[in-house]
């Protein structure tokens, strides 16, 4: 019982931040119908510059608060990788905008595999090992056993938590949210009605991005480690997680996030960990099959 | 002048994101120190020299701006006039190139370039692979409209049950040939089924999950595929004992030419195949069906077609030529391993058929040859390493490179570089732009 | 009265819902062999929903549309099919369909249901003429062995390639685009294209056209130029057609048979005169007080 509970933690953990990153593809997604294959390597990127920040605060500028240090990251983090996605959208795929289907999804693989390979040229092409912060645990007694949760999971958790309900208010309650809203059902009529297309889809990628950010900050407090090619796999589950839990809706994203999470830790803890990234990708085969549109997606009607 | 002063500020600004997507990554490096620490390296210059130059390069495209569009303005109207007299003459010209690309490339070696070996593996066979893997991918993608995100899946099938079959029970290439290629149409066939009847977007993700799939397999099924270690000494394929191998005992070696002539001719062959298969292929029924699919489905429907169906084939075709690819693949290097048949070689696939102009063939091997030859010469490149100083390695900067002309092109020319489609059936014979006809009228 | 004494197609009790909207309420209406029917209605009303159901785009919710090849089925025939779990028959004469269980694509190709689109849906980059070809699928398909004596190029698939190419010459003829066969369709004018869509439906070899708006944007020398084409291929084929219209100058020109639906219910059904006067329908048109219609209803049933 202890170590399904320690194993439901550790998933829960994984997958918050697959769930973050998630966010970024099915908002993108919802609004321009186009698989912005670069975000798995915006992530990556926005690891790195949360490793980097962090490593300029408290080695060249001294801070000693870890907490601080942590706060100004996250904000300073979420800030550049925002630029990033912005910039992105903005030379990549805006050009590409009704054009024909392919081209915008081609420009975005090439985008994807301009940026990984850019921070290996900048950064080098080894791992970069942090020292483990954030590692005191606190015991929680079940049954016979226990269970630990660490502060950085702990972390995780309640960063996503915030974060998305302050993502549900600004998308059900603010003007913003509802001009992108209005973008992903009918982007002509709402362009008519005044909203202005382009700025919302840049904000789109914006808010993408920015999530992407705090998921690096928080993949980079987690395992330690970041290197210029983890982009593509956490990339991939993400999409996969998008797709699992219905593409274009934000519950959905991170339903499918925690799933995806829970199912590669379940996997690697009872059965073998070789094989946790089929067992990922198997099951978003086996659930597009019985629930096409996934879990929380709309059903679409085809329009004849 | 007002003009000027918006272009001061437009680049300015470029040049102040610049620095800002610059800050942290680039004039900041981390590099472990001796005792396993990151510490940081200061690089600021960099990251302002990069800032410079996007001041300076907005202020550049800002004057030069009017001529630009006015150039491409007069390109947007969509062109319905024959091609221009050049490319038809280019499939022949280029057939001409590759039959005699083997002594062109004695004839490089001999004029002081690199030896005879590279010339024709680094961008001969290298490219004439691609050229050979985007004929295929061109049918799912190009001609059926089916977005395949893990061609490469195939690939690795072919490769595998080839190098398997004759490894295990001894058989020739000539007969594991056709059975790789059959196996992968099979596994196409076997993706298919489950998900082309769902929405068009989701075959990408299954078939890319798919790619996944077989790589993890292949590097944890270590009994049969000996995992990360990969299957080596693969038998070559002969010929009446004879060798086609580049081995010094081979046939080519033996007939004094160079000794990987014959594995050239050998794939050369299979893509001139591939080549008459598709184009055939457009011809008939089911190829017409795979265009008009990839136009509209429902009308498709509406015609009693049965796109089901018509999916499944054009997926199996599409496989089945990868997994002779692999099988050529296997053969020729004598050995594999995953590490060959990564996501980034789907992508690289893709990138081709879609830069080269969905459905266009001579576009697929034009774009092979420019994006595998491209980055290729990038590695031979050593004079950039006297401008940029004796640590500047240029194979780093290739795999970048690629990713941006792959932006760029599509900004570029969104349609791939070929966008003209050629029609299955005329009624009337094709109008042509100073064909010899009109040279005859005079 | 063809629709009474020689139905092509039965539609009994359909019912369409999309979630809680019932776009087809319990709809019944035949049509007749070799007649040109029109289904009218107020925007909204379902008649593209029928379409849909009839061409097996839309699974209906319930009902039946029995559908007969080379004459009028009996009752118990029918009844006999319904009952059973076949989708048709085999070898039969008159040959059944049920089109409510059959596939879109099924429906066209066995059924010989053809049909146009509101929003035309052309093979754009294709040419004129291969889209006329495309629509020859099926008999192309099987001369060229699925695909494998096409490759080799044996010689009865290039028979069967030349007659495709003369049947849609021939049609392209008729539509009078005959001079821009090799133009890609997108590049044809709106009317142009039009004419293409029903060209390339015929080439299907249908027993029953489906035509959702064919006079939709064209002005008033094309929509003549339309009627003289329905016309016209009703009478070189036999064709029985069945179309979606708003335009009542053509639609009271060339229908032999009028029904109107509103609300996804029938409210009139009867030749062009009768649906003219019928109250309903003009209420339906014109937007007239339900009292009015009950009153002048009941004025037209009295003594």
């Amino acid at each position: 019982m202890d170590y399904f509970v320690q194993q439901l933690i550790n998933g829960l953990t994984l997958g918050s931040i697959y769930g973050l990153i998630a966010i970024g593809y099915t908002m993108v997604y919802g609004i321009i119908g186009m698989v912005n294959f670069a975000h798995g390597d915006v992530f990556m990127l926005a690891a790195f510059i949360a490793l980097i920040l962090f490593l300029l605060l408290t080695q060249l500028l001294g801070i000693g608060s870890l907490g601080l240090a942590l706060l100004i990251v996250l904000v300073l983090g979420m800030a550049l990788t925002s630029l990033w996605g912005w910039v992105i959208e903005r030379l990549a795929y805006r050009p590409l905008r009704g054009s024909f289907r392919l081209a915008p999804m081609i420009s975005a693989i090439g985008m994807s595999i301009f940026l990984s390979n850019f921070v290996q040229v900048v950064q080098g092409p080894n791992n970069k090992t942090l020292e483990p912060i954030l590692s005191n645990v606190i015991n929680l007694p079940i049954g016979n056993g226990s269970a630990t949760l660490a502060e950085k999971q702990l972390l995780i958790m309640v960063v996503t938590a915030v974060l998305l309900g302050v993502l549900w208010y600004v998308v059900r309650h603010t003007p913003l949210g509802r001009a992108q809203r209005a973008c992903e059902q009918d982007r002509k009529m709402a362009s008519l009605l005044g909203v202005d297309v382009d700025r919302t889809i840049s904000i789109t990628f914006i808010m993408g991005a920015a999530l992407a950010s705090v998921a690096g900050l928080l993949w980079m407090t987690y395992y330690g480690v970041v290197s210029f090619s983890d982009g593509f796999v956490p990339g991939v589950k993400a999409f996969t997680a998008a797709v699992l839990g219905g593409i274009g809706s934000l519950p959905g994203a991170v339903l499918g996030g925690l799933l995806i999470g829970l199912i590669e830790t379940f996997w690697s803890a009872y059965f073998t960990i070789d094989y946790k990234d089929v067992a990922a990708f198997s099951i978003l085969a086996i659930v597009l099959i019985f629930l096409p549109s996934g879990l929380l997606g709309r059903p679409d009607v085809e329009k004849v | 002048m007002a003009s000027a002063g918006a272009a001061l500020k437009k680049a300015f600004f470029a040049a102040f994101v610049t620095f800002g997507l610059a800050f942290p990554i680039v004039a900041l490096r981390t590099d472990a120190n001796l005792s396993n620490q990151l510490v940081l390296t200061e690089r600021w210059p960099l990251a302002f020299g990069l800032a410079g130059i996007a001041l300076f390069g907005t202020l550049l495209l800002e004057m030069l701006g009017p001529a630009i569009r006015a150039r491409t303005a007069s390109k947007t109207a969509p062109s319905t006039a024959p091609p221009h007299p050049f490319l038809a003459y280019l499939p022949r010209l280029g057939l001409l190139l590759l039959l005699a690309f083997p002594f062109i490339a004695t004839g490089i070696a001999a004029a002081g370039g690199p030896g005879v070996l590279k010339v024709m593996d680094n961008y001969g066979i290298q490219i004439l692979i691609y050229v050979l893997l985007g004929w295929g991918l061109n049918i799912a993608v190009g001609l059926a409209g089916l977005l395949d995100l893990g061609y490469v899946a195939f690939y690795a099938v072919g490769a595998y049950s080839s190098a398997l079959l004759a490894k295990t029970f001894g058989l020739s290439f000539w007969i594991t040939l056709p059975l790789a290629g059959i196996l992968a149409a099979f596994w196409g066939l076997l993706v298919g089924l489950p998900v082309l009847r769902l929405r068009g977007d989701y075959l990408a993700i299954v078939t890319l999950a798919f790619a996944e799939i077989v790589r993890l397999v292949l590097i944890n099924w270590v009994p049969v595929t000996g995992g990360y270690a990969g299957i080596s000494s693969i038998p070559k394929p002969s010929v009446l004992g004879y060798s086609l191998g580049s081995e010094p005992t081979g046939l080519a070696a033996t007939l004094g030419l160079p000794r990987i002539t014959f594995m050239y001719y050998l794939l050369l062959a299979l893509a001139l195949f591939t080549y008459w298969v598709t184009t055939r292929l457009r011809t008939l029924p089911v190829g017409r069906a795979w265009e008009a699919m990839r136009e509209d489905e429902i009308a498709c429907r509406s015609l009693g077609i049965n796109t089901f169906k018509t999916k499944l084939s054009a997926l199996a075709a599409g496989a089945f030529f990868g997994g002779l690819a692999g099988a050529f693949f296997a053969t020729h290097q004598g050995f594999i391993s995953p590490k060959s048949f990564e996501f980034m070689e789907s992508a690289i696939i893709v990138a081709i058929v879609v830069l080269g102009g969905l459905g266009s063939m001579l576009g697929v091997a034009i774009a092979a040859t420019v994006m595998i030859g491209g980055t290729e010469l990038l590695r031979e490149l050593d004079v950039l390493k006297a401008v940029f100083g004796g640590d500047f390695d240029p194979a780093q900067y290739r795999m970048l490179l690629f990713g941006l002309a792959m932006v760029m092109l599509m900004v570029w020319r969104p349609k791939g570089l070929i966008a003209t489609r050629e029609p299955t059936v005329r009624l009337t014979p094709e109008p042509r732009r100073g064909a010899p006809a009109a040279v005859a009228a005079e | 009265m063809r629709w009474l004494s020689e139905p092509l197609l039965a539609v009994d009790h359909l019912s369409m819902r999309f979630g809680g909207l019932v776009a087809v309420n319990d709809l019944s209406f035949t049509v007749g062999r070799g007649d040109i029917t029109a289904l009218i209605g107020p925007n909204g009303a379902g008649k593209t929903t029928v379409f849909n159901c009839i061409t097996g785009f839309y699974k209906p919710t319930s009902g039946r549309l029995a559908l007969a090849h080379g004459g009028t089925p009996d009752e118990s025939a029918v009844a006999l099919l319904t009952r059973s779990d076949k989708r048709r028959t085999h070898g039969a004469s008159p040959e059944l369909f049920l089109l409510e269980r059959m596939a879109d694509h099924a429906i066209a190709a066995e059924a010989r249901v053809a049909r146009t689109f509101q929003n035309i849906r052309l093979f754009p980059g294709m040419t004129v003429l291969e889209n006329l070809i495309v629509a020859q699928h099926k008999t192309l398909m099987a001369a060229s062995d699925f695909s494998l004596g096409g490759l080799l190029g044996l010689a009865k698939h290039r028979a069967a390639e030349r007659k495709a190419l003369e049947l849609a010459k021939a049609w392209l003829e008729v539509v009078g685009l005959i001079d821009r066969a090799d133009d890609p369709a997108g590049d044809l004018p709106y009317g142009a294209q039009r004419r293409l869509e029903i060209a390339r439906a015929m080439c299907t070899n249908p027993v029953l056209l489906c035509l959702d708006e064919p006079a939709a944007g064209l002005n008033n020398r094309e929509s003549a130029e339309l009627t003289r084409l329905l016309r016209g291929i009703r009478q070189q084929t036999g064709v029985s057609i069945l179309l979606i219209e708003h335009d009542m100058s053509v639609v009271m020109d060339i229908s032999d048979h009028v029904i109107v639906i509103e609300y996804g219910v029938k409210i009139a059904d009867g030749t062009a005169n009768d649906v003219k006067c019928d109250p309903k329908v003009i209420a339906a048109y014109l937007g007239v007080d339900d009292e009015d219609v009950a009153r002048a209803t009941a004025g037209r049933a009295g003594p």
